[in-house]
């Protein structure tokens, strides 16, 4: 028998001779009996959410995202995951405020596919630091909403008129007559009125918990191990997979030197043969990834022409070369003035190169799929996404069924960090698929810290180049970039040949700084591996390439970093207010090195970004002591190790703080 | 082969070098110790073993079979583990919290041996890698634990 992973789940839950997703237990134990604003069985929620062709607007269904259970507690299905970013949170939060029950009587989960949850312009991804900013009046509405029908519910329970009522956390109040109903007294009732045409919604000086610190509701949960990861799930005689992919992406399987003593391994149930891997399917994930790992396999070199073969002599050290040497002038991305004149006038002409190593998102937790297919003919899927609807799309094809066949389920995530989007073979759900069908029982695959560093896909290496003309007062009248490589939007949505594509040159151009004269381009190069996003995406180099670029114009023209940017933002009131209370929280400009009050060496710099429109200043701080791991500020930029050509002097900026330094963001 | 989980001795029948972290997890159903690397680099799976954190995932259950194992499971069952909760409650510690039951054991592990570490001794013990970035929650949590 294979233990339960889950032994607090009751066993009497209806399950239509299907087994649960396990992940649920929380909600489907409190749901027993419930009665809710529409869905009413719990064995039943996921497909009847899913097989409802919606014809109203998204976010408009109070049913398909909100349930109000008897005692009093909510459940809330959100359209954007949860991975550490605080999101079920935020929306119970958003949707507490206006539905008058406080954050903390809510559970969250993250919707199954559907129209109801296409709230990003018509389509649905967690990402781009969008999820409130997309949502946010559409959820409080939604909020709002349902309290109003929990008010005329009530008004027709107590034969008042609906002004006389009012809600407080939890209950509607009948001033007059001091009477009380629970919300959950009220939810059946108020499920079945229509929702209100008009509402009113909350007054910001009446805000109690939207704008307001509020504790994560899974804080302890996960200080105590309770949350369940995709990882984690169990169904019923579910299989476990491991694999061993081609060393070489586009290599193939050709023969196995010891299939029959690996299939004698204990817990060995099958040994298959995949696109560009081996899986072996055992009793236990820990018989399957000894098994796969010791067999002998040799590998076909990629047939001449397979898209994204890897080359056999590919390396980093000779991409960054490719890179550095592919000639410009590219795409423009920005252009303003003329850069190539004011270089030529300049009293003083620097340059500088700077490059990002292919990076891996190392979310913790390792991916995995789970795959079982349905008496029915449909094929449900448990595995970490941040778009419901593609990988529902993606599935059905990899399946060969319709989408409305596919039932997906998607857990909160061990860290994603753009980890979790399509990205063709960096994703294991297919492998899944094809394995459960193979064996006839569900089948979860996890792939081993080692292959899912060999198939994630990378964020792309990073070059750039840049130049600056410096006039005689030692001020920039020219800026000269081009941003060497291909972005992962090219990559998987496809690339327009005469256009710069935003995320290659994002943090560079566009920047707010009032330099004259501008050209910043893309060229293109194409990267053999995998490149994917990578959180904040082209940002998350460029910005450090740039303002660190900007130091060193700085530095030629004999300026203070800081008086020059805010020089340079003398236009942009926004900003530069920004800029000086950044510089003002963090007790005054000092650009160092100086002894600070601890009697330890510091040194300052400072830096801008705008990813997605988020203005990030900070004032970043290095201590010259070791302070172990602790004092990571999490949003440095990280992992980046540019590299100087042709200028020596180079100040050190926050993403090249060597090992046991430390660079700080001061949050404004 | 008898273990003692959590106070509780159970059954498992597991080849005697199959790692502690997949006997827990997969034999006895406890997934709240967590499966990061494999190799001993991140401590996602650290567990107690007679109080001492170890990496289970390079640690043959064979080797453990008579030490007393705390998992994550187990942690609100110790006062001090009681104690360190409450901190990365109210210290609001976790982002996508799959480091974390790792995290909590090891501080458990370092209070039950010292009561009031030095910030010097925290940091030599508090290693394991997150990847979302709460290391500065953590030091917090730490340093409010450490006075006792
Ligand atoms: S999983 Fe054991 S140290 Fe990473
Ligand atoms: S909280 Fe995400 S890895 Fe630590």
């Amino acid at each position: 028998m294979m233990p339960m992973n889950m032994p607090q789940l009751p066993e009497s839950l209806p399950t239509d001779g299907q087994p649960l997703n396990l992940s649920r237990r929380r909600f489907m134990g409190a749901s027993l009996g419930a009665l809710v604003l529409g869905v009413l069985l719990p064995g039943k929620v996921v497909r009847a959410v899913q097989s409802v062709a919606s014809e109203t607007k998204p976010g408009a269904r109070i049913p398909a995202f909100l349930e109000i259970r008897p005692d009093g507690t909510a459940l809330l299905r959100s359209p954007f995951v949860e991975g550490g970013q605080g999101i079920y949170t935020a929306f119970a939060q958003i949707v507490g405020e206006e539905l008058d029950i406080a954050p903390e009587r809510f559970s969250v989960e993250c919707a199954p596919p559907g129209a109801d949850y296409l709230l990003v312009n018509g389509a649905r991804f967690t990402g781009g630091s969008f999820s409130v900013r997309s949502s946010y009046e559409v959820m409080r509405r939604l909020g709002a909403s349902a309290r109003h029908m929990l008010l005329q519910a009530a008004a027709a329970k107590l034969e008042v008129p609906l002004d006389s009522l009012a809600t407080q956390p939890g209950i509607v109040v009948h001033e007059a007559s001091g009477r009380t109903l629970g919300h959950g007294e009220l939810a059946a009732l108020a499920a079945e009125l229509s929702p209100p045409e008009q509402v009113p919604l909350r007054e910001k000086k009446d805000f109690r918990w939207i704008g307001k610190p509020v504790p994560r509701l899974d804080a302890r949960d996960k200080s105590t191990g309770k949350v369940t990861y995709n990882i984690d799930l169990e169904v019923d005689g579910m299989l476990l997979a491991a694999v061993q992919h081609a060393p070489r992406m586009g290599g193939e399987p050709e023969a196995i030197a010891n299939e029959a003593e690996v299939r004698a391994m204990p817990g060995v149930h099958s040994i298959h043969r995949l696109p560009g891997a081996v899986a072996v399917v055992a009793q236990r994930w820990w018989q399957a990834r000894r098994a796969v790992e010791s067999l002998k396999i040799s590998w076909k070199e990629a047939a001449p022409g397979t898209p994204h073969a890897m080359p056999a002599d590919f390396s980093s050290a000779g991409m960054r070369a490719a890179l550095a040497a592919a000639p410009g002038p590219g795409i423009a991305a920005e252009e303003i003035g003329d850069a190539a004149r004011a270089l030529k006038q300049a009293s003083r002409v620097i340059e500088a190169t700077y490059d990002a190593p292919y990076l891996a998102h190392g979310q913790l937790e390792p991916p995995s799929a789970i795959a079982r297919w349905n008496a029915d003919g449909t094929l449900e899927l448990w595995l970490p996404n941040q778009a419901p609807e593609l990988f529902q799309q993606a599935a059905a094809k990899a399946a060969g069924i319709a989408p409305e066949q596919i039932i997906l389920h998607s857990s909160p995530l061990g860290g994603f960090f753009g980890r979790h989007f399509l990205y063709g073979t960096a994703n294991p759900f297919p492998q899944a698929i094809q394995l459960a069908k193979a064996v006839g029982r569900p089948v979860k695959l996890i792939w081993s810290r080692e292959e899912e560093f060999l198939r994630d896909a990378l964020r792309p290496m990073g070059l750039a180049r840049f130049r600056a003309g410096i006039d005689e007062n030692g001020l920039p009248q020219a800026l000269y970039a081009e941003a060497v490589g291909e972005s992962p939007t090219e990559r998987w949505f496809g690339r327009q040949p005469d256009k710069a594509n935003k995320s290659a040159v994002e943090g560079i151009a566009r920047k707010p700084y009032a330099i004259p004269n501008r050209r910043v381009a893309q060229v293109y190069l194409e990267h053999p591996p995998t490149i994917g996003y990578w959180r904040s995406v082209g940002h998350s180099m460029n910005d450090f390439f740039y303002e660190s670029f900007l130091d060193e114009v700085a530095d030629a023209g004999q300026q203070d970093p800081y008086a020059l940017r805010l020089r340079l933002l003398a236009d942009k009131p926004r900003h530069k207010a920004l800029l000086q209370a950044v510089a003002e929280l963090s007790g005054g400009w000092k650009r160092g090195p100086f002894t600070a009050g601890d009697g330890s060496q510091r040194a300052r710099g400072v830096a801008m970004a705008s990813p997605f429109g988020i203005r990030q200043r900070g004032r970043h701080h290095r201590r010259g002591v070791h302070r172990g791991r602790f004092g990571g500020g999490s949003r440095c930029l990280g992992g980046l190790r540019p590299r100087q050509h042709r200028q020596p002097r180079h100040r050190r900026g926050p993403g090249e703080v060597r090992r046991g330094a430390r660079a700080f963001v001061h949050p404004a | 082969m008898e273990l003692t989980i959590n106070g509780k001795k159970r059954q498992v029948d597991a080849a005697p070098d199959t790692p502690l972290l997949w006997v827990i997890r997969e034999e006895l159903g406890l997934t709240g110790t967590k499966y990061g690397c494999g190799a001993a680099q991140c401590g996602a799976c650290t567990v107690l073993a007679d109080g001492r954190p170890i990496r289970s995932c390079v640690m043959p259950v064979s080797s453990v079979a008579n030490q007393a194992i705390t998992t994550i499971e187990g942690i609100e069952e110790d006062p001090v583990g009681r104690r360190v909760v409450e901190a990365w409650v109210e210290h609001q510690v976790p982002q996508c919290g799959y480091c974390q039951s790792g995290q909590v054991l090891t501080a458990t592990a370092l209070l039950k041996q010292s009561a009031r570490p030095g910030e010097a001794e925290i940091a030599a013990a508090m290693v394991n890698l997150c990847r979302c970035g709460t290391y500065n929650a953590i030091a917090d949590a730490m340093q409010q634990l450490a006075k006792g």
